[in-house]
C-alpha cells in the first residue's frame, strides 16, 4: 500500500513542480505577498494629511497648532485661507482632516470659557475617519491639560489611563501579520489542491487512475501529501519572516504552532480536494476555489471582527476553518496561549478536514462524467 | 471583381465574428459555471459580505468595577448602559474582571479604584483605569475612544449637578463629510463591488484562451480564415456582456438592499464600471494567453486577483499610509483606481478631480492589457 502511495505522491509532486512557471508560482508569491501585505495591512495611521485654516493670530492658537505640527500622526498638507478653499482639498483627497480655528479662539479661551474649534473629517472610509478623530482628541486633551497646568488651574477631576494587554502600543500590525500567515497558507493549499483532481478529470487521466490497483483512500493520501509538505515548508518560511523581519512577538510554543498548522492543513487540503473532486472541468475547479477562498478569508475575522457580524453570518463562520486558525495564530503569537485553552479551535478544524476528505474520497468513484 | 471580393470579405468578417461569438455563447450555456460566475457569485458574495463585514463597534462587553461604591459614583455603571456601544457587566472586584478579560468574556475593564473620590480632589485628578485586550488593536482603540466619551459625559453631568462651572478648555466640533453617521457599511459595500467585479472579470476570461490551447482547438481555429483580432473580440464580447449583467446586479444590490447612498451619477458609475470590466477581462485574457495552460492560468488568477484587490486597493487599508515602495506597487492593480472612483461616486458625488485621473489610469491599463494580449496572441500563432 505504501509503495503505491509513494508512487502516486511522487507523480503528484512532479505534476506540480515539473513546469517551471508552476514551481515559481508556488515559491515566490507567498514570500513576496507576505512582505507587501505585511506593510500594507495596518489600521494605524501615520502622517495623516491635514489642512490648517487658522484665522486666529493669538498665542493659544499658535500653541495648539504647534502640537499638531509636533505630532508624528499628522502632516500639514495645505493652508487654505478661506472657507471656499476647503471643499476642493477634501474632495480630491489631498487632506483627510481640516482644522479650522476661528478668529476668536485665543481671546475666548483666555476669558475662561469653553471654546470649540472645528474639525472636518473625510468620512469616505469611516474607520480611518474614526481613528484620525481619535488622534485629534488625544492632541486636544493634551493641550487642555497643558493649558490648565501652566495657569495653575485645576485639571479635569478624572483622567483615563489605558492599559492594553498583549499589545501594549496597540499596534495593529501585530494583529494583522499572524492573520496574513493564515490566509497565505490557505491560498497556497488552494493553489496546490483545487485544480489537481479537476485537471485529471478534464484530461481523462483520472479514469486511468481509477482502474489502477490504487484504492480511493490511497489516491486521497497521494493527492493530499503535496499540500501538506509544501504547506508546512512555506508556513515555516513566512512565520520566520514575520518574526525576524517584522518583529512580531512569538510567545507561544512551536509545538502548538505546528499542531495548529497540521490541523489547519488537514481542513484546507480537505476543502481543496473536495472542490476539486466536485469539479468536472478546471474552470469549475477555479470557480469553486474562489467561492470558498473569498468568503473564508473575508468572514474569518481577518479584517473585520466576527463579533460585529449578524448572528446568522456568525453561524456560517463556524464552518470556516480559517476562523479557527486565526484565533490560534493570534493567541499563540501575542498571548502565548497553551494548547489546552485552544482546544476549542482545534476540533472544529479537524472535523471539517475529516468530513471534506471523506467526501472527496467518496466522490472519486461516484462522480463520473 | 476586386470590389466584389472586398465586399465579400467585409461581410465575411462580420459573419466570422458572429460565428465566434455564437460559439462562445454556446460554450457558456453548456458549462454553466460562467453564468454562475457572472450572476450567482456576485449576489452570493455581496449578500454575505454586505451583511457580514462591519467595523462598527456595537454592544462591546465591558466589565465595570467600582471598588468603593458611594454617592459620587453610583451612576457610573448606568452611564454605560445608555450607550449603544457598550453592554456593561458590573463586577465586584478587579480579579473577577481580569479573569473575564483573559477568558474573552469581556473586551475591556473600566475600573474606579477605592480611593477615586479622595483623589478626585487633588489637582492631578483621579485615574479611571481602562484595560483592553490589545490583540484586536483597532477594536481596542475604538473602545478606548467610546469609553472616554462616556466618562467625560459622566464627569460633565456630575459637575453641573454640583453646580461647578466647567473651566477653560477646548472642545472639538467634529464635522464628518460624506458619511455623517460613519457607517462602515457605506464604504465597505462599494469596496466589495470592486473586489467582486475583479473576480468576475478575471474568472470569466482567465481560463478561456488557455482552454483552447490546451484542448488543441486553437490550432483548429488558426487554420480557418479568422483573424487574431476576431478571435480576441469573439472571446471578449460575450464575457463583457455577461460581466455587465453581473455588475448591474451588484450596483442594484448596493443601492437598494444595502441602502448605500449613490450621490454621484449612475451613468458615470456605469461607464466607469464598464471600463474597469474591460481592464479586468483584459487581465484575464492576458493571463490566459501567456499561460497557455489552464492549471498555470488558474494559479496566476488566484494569486493576482483577490488578495491584491482586497488588501492593496485602498478598500480597507489606506494607501497613503503604506511605505512608498508598497504604494508604488499598488499602482499595478486596477482595483486601486476603481476603489477611489467608486467610493467617491457613491458617497461624495461627481468629483472630477478624483474621477478623471483614475479613469485615465484605468483606460491606460485597458489598452496595455488588451495590447499585450494582442501581441502575445500573434506570437503564439506563428
Amino acid at each position: 500500500m505504501w509503495g503505491r502511495i509513494r508512487a502516486l505522491a511522487v507523480k503528484e509532486f512532479l505534476a506540480l513542480l515539473k513546469d517551471k512557471r508552476s514551481r515559481a508560482l508556488l515559491i515566490v508569491p507567498p514570500i513576496l505577498q507576505l512582505l507587501i501585505f505585511g506593510y500594507a495591512a495596518t489600521y494605524d495611521l501615520k502622517q495623516v494629511p491635514y489642512a490648517l485654516y487658522n484665522e486666529d493670530p493669538g498665542a493659544a492658537a499658535r500653541d495648539l497648532v504647534a502640537m499638531f505640527r509636533g505630532s508624528v500622526h499628522f502632516r500639514e498638507a495645505a493652508n487654505p485661507t478661506s472657507n471656499a478653499e476647503i471643499a476642493p482639498l477634501v474632495d480630491a483627497r489631498k487632506v483627510l482632516l481640516v482644522l479650522h480655528i476661528g478668529p476668536r479662539f485665543s481671546r475666548d479661551l483666555l476669558s475662561g470659557g469653553q471654546v470649540s474649534f472645528q474639525v472636518i473629517v473625510d468620512g469616505r472610509n469611516s474607520n480611518t475617519a474614526l481613528i484620525a478623530s481619535g488622534y485629534v482628541r488625544d492632541v486636544v486633551s493634551q493641550f487642555n491639560r497643558q493649558w490648565s497646568e501652566q495657569r495653575g488651574l485645576p485639571g479635569p477631576p478624572a483622567v483615563i489611563e489605558t492599559r492594553a494587554w498583549f499589545n501594549p502600543n496597540l499596534e495593529s500590525r501585530w494583529f494583522f501579520l499572524p492573520g496574513i500567515i493564515g490566509i497565505l497558507t490557505l491560498l497556497l493549499t488552494m493553489l496546490i489542491t483545487a485544480l489537481s483532481v479537476a485537471r485529471e478529470r478534464e484530461q481523462g487521466t483520472f479514469d486511468q487512475l481509477l482502474v489502477t490497483p490504487l484504492r480511493p483512500v490511497e489516491i486521497l493520501i497521494g493527492k493530499a501529501l503535496p499540500g501538506f509538505v509544501i504547506g508546512f515548508t512555506e508556513a515555516t518560511v513566512i512565520t520566520l519572516i514575520a518574526v525576524l523581519w517584522f518583529g512580531i512577538p512569538m510567545l507561544g510554543n512551536l509545538a502548538t504552532l505546528y499542531a495548529g498548522l497540521a490541523v489547519f492543513l488537514l481542513s484546507s487540503v480537505g476543502v481543496g480536494l473536495m472542490i476539486s473532486s466536485l469539479a468536472v472541468t478546471q474552470q469549475q475547479g477555479m470557480l469553486g476555489a474562489f467561492l470558498f477562498m473569498v468568503p473564508a478569508i473575508l468572514l474569518s475575522g481577518f479584517a473585520t471582527p466576527i463579533a460585529n457580524m449578524p448572528r446568522a453570518i456568525q453561524l456560517i463562520t463556524l464552518a470556516d476553518p480559517v476562523r479557527y486558525f486565526l484565533v490560534i495564530l493570534r493567541k499563540l503569537f501575542l498571548e502565548g496561549a497553551g494548547i489546552e485553552s485552544l482546544a476549542n479551535q482545534f476540533w472544529p478544524m479537524a472535523a471539517i478536514g475529516v468530513v471534506c476528505l471523506s467526501f472527496a474520497a467518496w466522490l472519486f468513484r461516484h462522480r463520473m462524467y | 471583381m476586386m470590389r466584389a471580393g472586398t465586399l465579400e470579405s467585409r461581410g465575411g468578417a462580420g459573419m466570422r465574428l458572429r460565428g465566434l461569438v455564437r460559439k462562445e455563447f454556446l460554450q457558456i450555456v453548456r458549462d454553466p459555471s460562467s453564468i454562475a460566475i457572472a450572476f450567482l457569485m456576485p449576489v452570493l458574495l455581496l449578500l454575505l459580505f454586505g451583511y457580514g463585514l462591519s467595523l462598527d463597534v456595537q454592544q462591546v462587553a465591558v466589565a465595570i468595577v467600582v471598588e468603593q461604591p458611594g454617592a459620587d459614583t453610583s451612576d457610573f455603571a448606568s452611564s454605560f448602559e445608555g450607550s449603544r456601544y457598550f453592554a456593561p457587566i458590573v463586577m465586584p472586584d478587579a480579579k473577577a474582571a481580569e479573569r473575564a478579560l483573559a477568558d474573552g468574556r469581556v473586551d475591556g475593564i473600566v475600573r474606579l479604584r477605592a480611593n477615586f473620590a479622595e483623589r478626585e480632589r487633588r489637582p492631578s485628578g483621579a485615574p479611571v483605569q481602562l484595560i483592553v485586550n490589545g490583540i484586536d488593536a483597532n477594536t481596542a482603540r475604538l473602545v478606548e475612544g467610546y469609553v472616554s466619551g462616556v466618562v467625560s459625559a459622566w464627569l460633565v453631568r456630575r459637575a453641573t449637578e454640583h453646580g461647578i462651572e466647567p473651566g477653560a478648555s477646548v472642545q472639538v466640533d467634529h464635522r464628518v463629510w460624506y458619511n455623517p453617521e460613519l457607517n462602515s457599511r457605506n464604504f465597505l459595500v462599494p469596496g466589495l463591488v470592486v473586489v467582486i467585479m475583479t473576480l468576475i472579470g478575471a474568472l470569466l476570461t482567465a481560463m478561456v484562451m488557455a482552454r483552447e490551447w490546451e484542448r488543441g482547438t486553437m490550432e483548429a481555429l488558426m487554420v480557418t480564415p479568422v483573424a487574431r483580432g476576431e478571435i480576441l473580440l469573439g472571446k471578449l464580447i460575450p464575457y463583457f456582456l455577461l460581466g455587465t449583467g453581473g455588475m448591474l446586479f451588484t450596483v442594484a444590490m448596493a443601492t437598494w438592499l444595502f441602502r448605500v447612498p449613490l450621490v454621484g451619477s449612475f451613468w458615470l458609475l456605469f461607464l466607469i464600471s464598464c471600463l474597469f470590466l474591460l481592464v479586468a477581462l483584459g487581465m484575464g485574457m492576458l493571463i490566459s494567453t501567456v499561460a497557455k495552460n489552464q492549471f498555470v492560468a488558474g494559479q496566476v488568477a488566484l494569486i493576482t486577483t483577490f488578495l491584491p484587490a482586497f488588501l492593496l486597493s485602498g478598500f480597507i487599508f489606506e494607501i497613503g499610509n503604506m511605505p512608498p515602495v508598497v504604494q508604488w506597487i499598488t499602482h499595478l492593480f486596477a482595483a486601486r483606481y476603481f476603489v477611489a472612483i467608486v467610493t467617491t461616486l457613491f458617497l461624495a458625488g461627481n468629483i472630477w478631480s478624483v474621477v478623471v485621473p483614475n479613469a485615465l489610469a484605468l483606460l491606460a491599463m485597458a489598452v496595455i492589457f488588451h495590447g499585450l494580449t494582442w501581441v502575445n496572441a500573434r506570437k503564439r500563432l506563428e
